[in-house]
């Protein structure tokens, strides 16, 4: 069995401008936000991201990283709206599929099982359908009702983050949703995991039911260990989302004076300054 | 015991519009609303299935504003929930940023949606909901902004655009009540908004101005029934015992 584990700028080297990427997790929780900094770091552009969207869209719409967003809500739970997505869409500076938060679901579920739809109601009388003009109805071949036919979200690289892994690509979540992790990396052409700790695969049972093994090494391409990867969104049980920082981040995302500031000190570096950052802003915290 | 205010005779119709839902998952958005199917579970409902607002079923009966406090007796993750939309054991109250005559929804964007004005959450799972299960609003600010003639982004469908989608839209269409910090409405037979209840204190007229578009009014119109003693015990001890509702709507 191979060894897939890499760095989150190995990931990256993998990934091209133009591509379409899916990033798992959901609003302000369990971001892959680590590998979301490497692509921030890189010279990508062009990007479709399909997303459960939170800060992860936020900063690489802010980044110019982005053409397309394909999203449902761009939300940071407790902050409602991501201040970037918000300037990016009133600008009118990217593009962008709008679903019902099912139909992408749903969408990720067809490219997962290799169709070119699936059909649903959700969608049907609303908006979803005229904003997206390419969005197909479907008869039903026994009745006579009409769906809405979800076009398949095929993925070229699916990002998501878990709580462990080991070193074939076999993740778990430790938390209390998966969301649909497990569906971004079957959607996609190649799927890449980072996790809180990389572990030998029997440590992976020895605590925890083996229903939270949702995603099977034979669906992921790259594991990276990456501790706190997801701050400042949450990975529960290791932590919380930061919202301390993320008021912070949602703060400076309203002024460009203050977003440099943010970028200066917190996304000029490697993913090891980042974390020097935070832990420094964190200990200063509690000193003050 | 002082007299109910304004926003508990709000929590009191939130709660009656789950009344005789059985077991469904009451998903309510905004504090009276969470308050009221609490409260309705707690008393006239108590088959109401509440989650978390993470990824669990919990029984019992909470303070809002804090952790859930209860027997959890379901995995809710956001998978199970989108199954059970579809299935149909659901019934939402949303909080509509438009919502126009037929009860077409907008949470989306205001203005164009290729560069929205204002762009807000994005349609969720509102277009869902509203073909799939009951959906209900609250509306905490009753006003001419809100109430539109057109909604910008149709996110939760109304009645008129269900029809014209047609059978597939209209199978499990099922729009409910809109409560506001002013009255009750729900739908006449047109499927267009009808007044059923102005809240003690508001008049037919202040919700006329209100109301963007003409609405469906009855030759008499009742006052929103008070909560019981035993309701206002509930809400303000145990349910709210912060006061959180005064935040979303002021006496």
């Amino acid at each position: 069995m191979s060894d897939k584990t890499m760095t989150e700028d190995d990931v990256v080297r993998r990934l091209r401008s133009g591509m379409t990427i899916g990033i798992g997790g959901w609003g302000s929780r369990r971001k892959p936000m680590s590998l979301v900094r490497a692509i921030l770091r890189s010279d990508l552009t062009d990007l479709t991201i399909v997303s459960y969207g939170g800060p992860d869209v936020g900063l690489l719409c802010a980044a110019g990283k982005v053409k397309k967003v394909i999203f449902g809500f761009v939300s940071l739970d407790s902050i409602a709206l991501d201040p970037h997505f918000r300037a990016v869409r009133q600008a009118g500076a990217v593009e962008v599929a709008e679903y019902d938060e099912g139909m992408l679901q749903w969408g990720l579920y067809a490219a997962g099982i290799r169709m070119p739809f699936l059909p649903t109601r959700a969608g049907l009388g609303s908006d979803v359908m005229t904003v997206n003009p390419d969005m197909r109805t479907v008869s039903d071949p026994y009745g006579d009702e009409v769906f809405a036919a979800m076009p398949a979200l095929n993925l070229d690289a699916a990002l998501v983050h878990m709580n462990r892994a080991d070193m074939h690509g076999n993740a778990q979540f430790l938390g209390p949703d998966l969301y649909f992790d497990d569906l971004f990396c079957m959607a996609a052409e190649d799927a890449y995991v980072s996790c809180e700790e990389i572990v030998p695969t029997k440590a992976l049972t020895a605590d925890a039911h083996p229903s939270t093994l949702r995603i099977a090494r034979l669906l992921v391409s790259g594991v990276v260990e990456a501790p706190k990867g997801a701050h400042f969104t949450s990975c529960v049980p290791n932590y919380e989302r930061d919202e301390s920082f993320q008021r912070e981040y949602a703060a400076a995302a309203r002024d460009p004076q203050q977003w440099k500031a943010f970028v200066g000190e917190y996304l000029s570096g490697s993913e090891a300054d980042y974390q020097r950052a935070v832990a420094l802003r964190d200990s200063q915290a509690v000193s003050a | 015991m002082a007299p109910a205010t304004r926003a508990e005779v709000c929590v009191i119709a939130c709660a009656e519009a789950y009344r005789g839902n059985g077991e469904v998952i009451a998903s309510a958005f905004g504090t009276i609303p969470a308050i009221g199917v609490r409260l309705a579970r707690h008393t006239f409902e108590q088959d109401l299935v509440i989650s978390d607002g993470e990824a669990h079923g919990v029984r019992g009966t909470w303070a809002v504003g804090g952790p859930a406090e209860g027997e959890i007796e379901a995995w809710m993750p956001f998978s199970a929930i989108f199954n059970l939309v579809w299935n149909g054991k659901r019934h939402i109250m949303m909080i509509p940023t438009q919502l126009d005559v037929y009860g077409n929804s907008n949470i989306s964007a205001i203005g164009d949606h290729a560069a929205p004005k204002v762009q807000l959450l994005g349609v969720r799972g509102a277009p869902g909901n509203s073909v799939y299960h009951p959906t209900s609003y609250w509306v905490p600010a009753h006003s001419t902004r809100v109430f539109v003639p057109r909604v910008d982004m149709v996110s939760g469908v109304g009645n008129d655009n269900a029809t014209k989608a047609g059978p597939a839209a209209t199978k499990h269409h099922d729009l409910r009540h809109v409560v506001t910090n002013l009255a009750v409405l729900d739908y006449a037979d047109s499927g267009r908004l009808r007044l059923v209840s102005v809240h003690p204190g508001v008049s037919v007229d202040d919700v006329v101005a209100a109301t963007g578009f003409e609405l469906e009014i009855p030759e008499s119109v009742p006052q929103t029934r008070l909560p019981s003693v035993e309701e206002l015990q509930l809400i303000r001890d145990v349910i709210d015992p912060k006061g959180l509702r005064n935040k979303e709507v002021s006496a």
